[in-house]
């Protein structure tokens, strides 16, 4: 809880509705005919409606990026290190906007909102999205709130293959593309790993189909052990070992299988938590969502191809110690944008932390971020 | 702003509207340069934390790249020129960084101390110690100057790997250049400027 708000906090933010009506044509082949988006802005948008920021969240995030909703909240937004006045999104300069996707589980329609055509929760009834319907989604919320052209359009992990495909959907509709811990389209190891989580999660005896809602039920120790798993991966070796190491929670052993390593405390925490705060059909449609990724596979699996007409100029930064997402997936992104004389830089941050890094005010990440976001500003 | 002598020099070697690839880039400052007066485009690749947000705060082009690791991520004869600034004696195995400029590159320019140049003679000479001089002013053991080579050693080096070398000049640390530097080059230049390209392959005729 803050007692007062930081200079540099957005402050108290409010939470958007946008009702949309006219059907949505979805990539797996069925329609939405109405879907809401929910969203938060911060910052003030110009007159020429040319200083947008558009954010992309990545796997389990939200809308709320930024700042908080009371005084009494115990956290701000979940990239609040990077969105305030005088930060690297520097809301005294851009009129950001921050939605919750379709499918997500805050608000936005998805699993857990009622179908209007049965009155019930979708939950497993809802589509399949891919990153390409998301955008068309925030494309559409853009036009509601008049912004042809975003500044830039930002994203981490999942987020940065959104900010990717905004620059080769709509290549004139945005000026600066930043990718950040992402990757042209998960391995095979990747796609293993949601494999697990969501094989945690259909497989727990709550999970009633994806129906669990109509029986007072929640897939707890499916989507516990799906977010451990994550936890996991969006850690490194190294960060693991710093923070935790052997330490044991009683300072002995107990022979048994109860917590006794402070790691193992540490994620069955991250797990409980998370099964509060999201649904396990908003997580099995995220994964997916992310293994479908993968612009290139329209242009005969040439990433080069796939970039040939983007407009946008690129900032793309990677994690030294980011296996989920290393950094030469990103230089995969980077590559391909070389081959086609694009404008592009790219930063690798040195940082032990991992996936979870892009998160963090590291030093240099915040000063290369800055200082790219001041030349936007600029421009 | 007034610009290096060896920078100067290579600007104007530059032709407009090209696509240029500047290998350890440092603060930006070339591809700035000949941007403005050449209208160039291109990228740079440095490796420090500061000269990349400098780059950047320019709005320099510029990639996150160990120079060491090669230039597999560009593709055959995709610029017109490849420059290397003062950072040729840094590399491990310049040989095969020469080589892959000529790769990716239609020509290649380098810059580098001249280890011959007399007062690095008269050091390991008379003093018999490794040379700290205006244009390699560290001491052997922290020397980023792993590589050292003088001009005739440059030029061996281009035979032996078939390069052509187009045009020298040699400058000092101040980066003036001298009618009496252009007369014994290898013995005053301080700092050595090339530009090359490589050998057209002879056509033999029956």
């Amino acid at each position: 809880m803050p007692d007062m708000l930081a200079p540099d906090n957005v402050g108290l933010v409010t939470v958007q509705t946008e009702k949309f009506t006219t059907p949505l044509a979805l990539d797996c082949g069925r329609t939405l005919p109405s879907y809401e988006l929910v969203y938060e802005t911060y910052g003030e948008l110009n007159k020429h409606a040319s200083n947008a920021v558009l954010i992309c969240h990545a796997l389990s995030g939200d809308h709320h990026a930024a700042g908080y909703y009371s005084m009494q909240d115990k956290k701000p937004g979940w990239w609040d290190s990077c969105i305030g006045p005088g930060k690297p999104i520097d809301t005294n300069r851009f009129f950001v906007v921050s939605l919750n996707n379709l499918g997500g589980c805050k608000g936005s329609t998805g699993p857990n909102t009622i179908n209007p055509e049965t009155s019930k929760p979708y939950g497993p009834e809802f589509p399949i999205l891919t990153v390409r319907d998301w955008v068309k989604t925030q494309a559409r919320l853009a036009d509601v709130l008049g912004i042809s052209q975003w500044a830039a359009v930002i994203g981490g992990s999942l987020g940065g293959m959104q900010a990717l495909q905004w620059a080769i959907d709509y290549p004139k509709h945005l000026r600066h593309c930043i990718v950040i811990a992402a990757a042209p389209k998960l391995t095979a190891q990747n796609i293993a790993f949601n494999e697990v989580a969501r094989q945690a999660i259909l497989n727990d005896p709550d999970f009633h189909e994806g129906h669990y809602y109509q029986y007072d039920a929640v897939p707890r120790q499916g989507l516990m052990l799906a977010r451990m798993l994550g936890h996991i991966t969006y850690l490194s070796d190294d960060a693991m070992r710093n923070k935790f190491g052997r330490e044991l929670r009683e300072g002995k052993l107990n022979f048994g299988f109860d917590v006794e390593f402070q790691v193992e405390s540490y994620l069955r925490y991250q797990g409980r938590s998370f099964v509060d705060r999201f649904d396990a059909n908003t997580y099995l449609l995220m994964t997916k969502t992310l293994d479908y990724f993968d612009p290139a596979s329209e242009h005969n699996n040439n990433l080069s191809a796939a970039l040939a007409k983007v407009l946008a100029k690129f900032l793309v930064i990677s994690f030294t110690s980011d296996w989920r997402f290393s950094p030469a997936r990103s230089r995969e992104i980077v590559k391909a944008l070389l081959d086609n004389k694009k404008q592009v830089s790219y930063a690798q941050i040195t940082a032990d932390q991992g996936h979870d890094a892009f998160l963090m005010p590291i030093p240099h990440y915040m000063r290369v971020f800055k200082t790219y976001m001041q030349r936007v500003a600029e421009e | 702003m007034e610009l290096r002598t060896d920078l100067a020099l290579m600007s104007e070697w530059i032709t407009e509207d090209s696509h240029v690839l500047d290998l350890g880039c440092g603060d930006g400052t070339l591809l700035t340069h000949l941007g403005e007066c050449r209208n160039i485009t291109g990228y740079g690749l440095e490796i420090d934390d500061d000269n990349l947000e400098l780059c950047i705060e320019k709005g320099v082009n510029v990639i996150d790249t160990d120079l060491n690791q090669g230039l597999s991520d560009f593709n055959d004869d995709s610029f017109d020129y490849v420059v290397m600034t003062q950072a040729l004696q840094t590399i491990h195995r310049p040989d095969l960084l020469l080589m892959e400029m000529l790769r990716v590159g239609k020509q290649g320019i380098v810059t580098f101390p001249n280890f011959g140049h007399w007062k690095v003679r008269m050091s390991l000479f008379l003093g018999g110690l490794m040379p700290k001089t205006r244009a390699l002013p560290e001491d052997w053991y922290i020397s980023e100057n792993i590589r050292l080579c003088t001009l005739h050693d440059f030029e061996k080096l281009c035979n032996t790997l078939d390069i052509e070398v187009l045009q020298r000049a040699v400058v000092d640390t101040k980066h003036h250049s001298s009618w009496l530097m252009r007369f014994m080059p290898n013995l005053l230049g301080e700092i050595a400027v090339y530009r090359f390209r490589s050998k057209p392959v002879k056509i033999i005729s029956k």
